[in-house]
């Protein structure tokens, strides 16, 4: 569904992917883990296409198409969904209204009709519940005076609402306490646990992985991919560190 | 006897940033028509003002002079869109009666070499009357947007609450806006508080709002809506305001 081939990547000159290989298949949910540094978020941004971080090298296919040929609005109407470390706060723009937007100019994309406002809230209505949060909240201009949770959980509810193909969610789980990890990893198996969809899923910690249980896990250090394994790799860094478990010959 | 009139300069201070050239080959009586307005003790009015491609000569100067007398305890509330004209002026000298309050919201936009300005003269001359205005300016090309807004406050008028507040919008390198608040109290019981600030896109949000499928279009109108809605936001009428919205935003979309 994914697949990364020796992608380099640089900011202001400064080489941050440093030939990274990776493939994600439908249905598996792979997760990124590794010290800081490491290029985790860099990854995120290039493959969202985000301005400044520029690729030098390698390729990026996604559902067969050519993922760094597009400007960043298609690659989100191609099925790519990207989820913030860092929500961003837009003042006097209500979720309802940007959620909306987005998501009928997806479906204009690729071909279908927009939704109604009617359809849209019923839509919004559900996804709010399943990642308990206040529609209320979904009035509100987006992001603006949420906590980091709630920011967290809104990022999910956007999810919900778009329904995308792939999602890069870049350490969704960091700000939230346990409710709310747990909250937050129940929306994503329900959002993405599905055999046509993938998820790859950066995280610093194991105690998300308990709640969405990863097919595969790699770590990612100094810009490219150095292990790949089954979920017990991630256990294993949790309990013995990256500098143990990267030591061992691969 | 008819007034002697001249052309200002850009010498004369409520017309340092304008388009002085502008004015030549005007006709001086149309330069110095005034709209007298006289709001009655204790009535509220509403008054709107557009200047846009529909209604002005996109080459050539429109002005809109007002002369506001606000009674006691009355509300004059003006609300204004410049998108059009070579140089766009909305101009208002206004006085405040005891507990009168004026209430304004402006917005400019414009490329090209056009200049769109607000310029105001509220006088407070009796005590606990209230003053509101608010503009927002979007331009790019060489286009410029100001805001010269002057507030008296007189001996007497005690307990006066004026405000002032200015934001602008750079969409291109070249485009300039200036605010120019400019405070004379006599008062000392008084409270006058003005703002300004000047910036560009929030590149970060743009790059948020494109990771979830906007083109850049769109996001751009969205962020561009946000910011000038601050200057309707005490316009108590949903159709006005989107009307007005929608006047500043086809110019955005038409030229950019």
């Amino acid at each position: 569904m994914l697949k990364i081939d020796n992608l380099t990547a640089e900011i202001d000159g400064k080489t941050i992917l440093n030939g990274l290989s990776l493939e994600v298949a439908a249905g598996e949910i792979h997760a990124i883990m590794g010290p800081n540094g490491a290029g985790k978020s860099t990854l995120s941004y290039v493959l969202g296409g985000r301005p400044g971080y520029e690729v030098t090298g390698g390729s990026v296919t996604f559902r067969g198409q050519d993922l760094l040929d597009m400007e960043p609005h298609e690659r989100a109407a191609a099925g790519l969904f990207l989820g913030f470390q860092y929500p961003v706060e837009i003042p006097g723009v209500s979720n309802v209204q940007f959620l909306r937007e987005a998501l009928n100019a997806q479906r204009k994309g690729r071909g279908e009709e927009p939704l109604s406002g009617g359809e849209f809230l019923k839509l919004a209505k559900e996804k709010a519940a399943l990642l308990k949060l206040d529609m209320d909240m979904l009035k509100r201009n987006v992001n603006v005076g949420f906590s980091g949770g709630e920011k967290k959980r809104a990022e999910m509810v956007q999810m919900g609402i778009l329904d995308p193909a792939f999602a890069v969610l870049d350490e969704t789980d960091s700000g939230l306490d346990i409710d709310a990890l747990r909250v937050v990893g129940d929306g994503i198996n329900a959002i993405m646990r599905d055999s046509g969809k993938g998820v790859l899923l950066i995280t610093h910690y194991q105690r998300l992985l308990d709640v969405v249980k990863p097919d595969k896990v790699s770590i990612l250090s100094k810009g490219r991919i150095v292990k790949t394994g089954g979920p017990e790799l991630a256990l294993r860094l949790e309990n013995e560190g990256y500098d143990a478990v990267m030591a061992e010959p691969a | 006897m008819t007034q002697d009139v001249a052309f200002p300069t850009r010498k004369d201070e409520a017309w340092r940033y304008s388009d002085t050239d502008a004015l030549a080959g005007m006709d001086l009586g149309v330069f110095d028509r005034w709209q007298d307005i006289e709001v009655p003790a204790g009535e509220t009015l509403r008054e709107t003002l557009v200047i846009s491609d529909e209604n002005a000569d996109p080459d050539g100067v429109e002005l809109r002079r007002l002369r506001v007398k606000i009674g006691k305890g009355a509300r004059f509330e003006l609300f204004g869109v410049i998108a059009g004209a070579q140089l766009g002026r909305v101009e208002v000298v206004l006085t405040l009666a005891e507990g009168a309050h004026f209430e304004m919201g402006g917005i400019t936009v414009g490329g090209r070499s056009t200049v769109r300005e607000f310029v105001t003269r509220v006088a407070h001359e009796e005590p606990n009357a209230t003053s509101n205005q608010i503009v927002r300016s979007v331009h790019w090309g060489k286009g410029t947007g100001n805001f010269l807004g002057r507030i008296d406050v007189v001996r007497d008028a005690q307990k006066t609450d004026a405000a002032q507040s200015f934001k602008g919008l750079l969409l291109e390198k070249g485009a300039s806006v200036n605010a120019v608040p400019q405070l004379e109290i006599f008062a000392d019981d008084v409270k006058c508080e003005h703002g300004a600030s000047v910036g560009q896109m929030d590149e970060n949000a743009r790059f948020y709002m494109a990771a979830r499928g906007l083109s850049p279009e769109a996001s751009r109108r969205l962020l561009v809506q946000a910011f000038i809605g601050d200057a309707l936001v005490e316009l108590d009428d949903e159709a006005e305001q989107e009307r007005l919205l929608r006047i500043a935003l086809d110019k955005l979309d038409k030229h950019l």
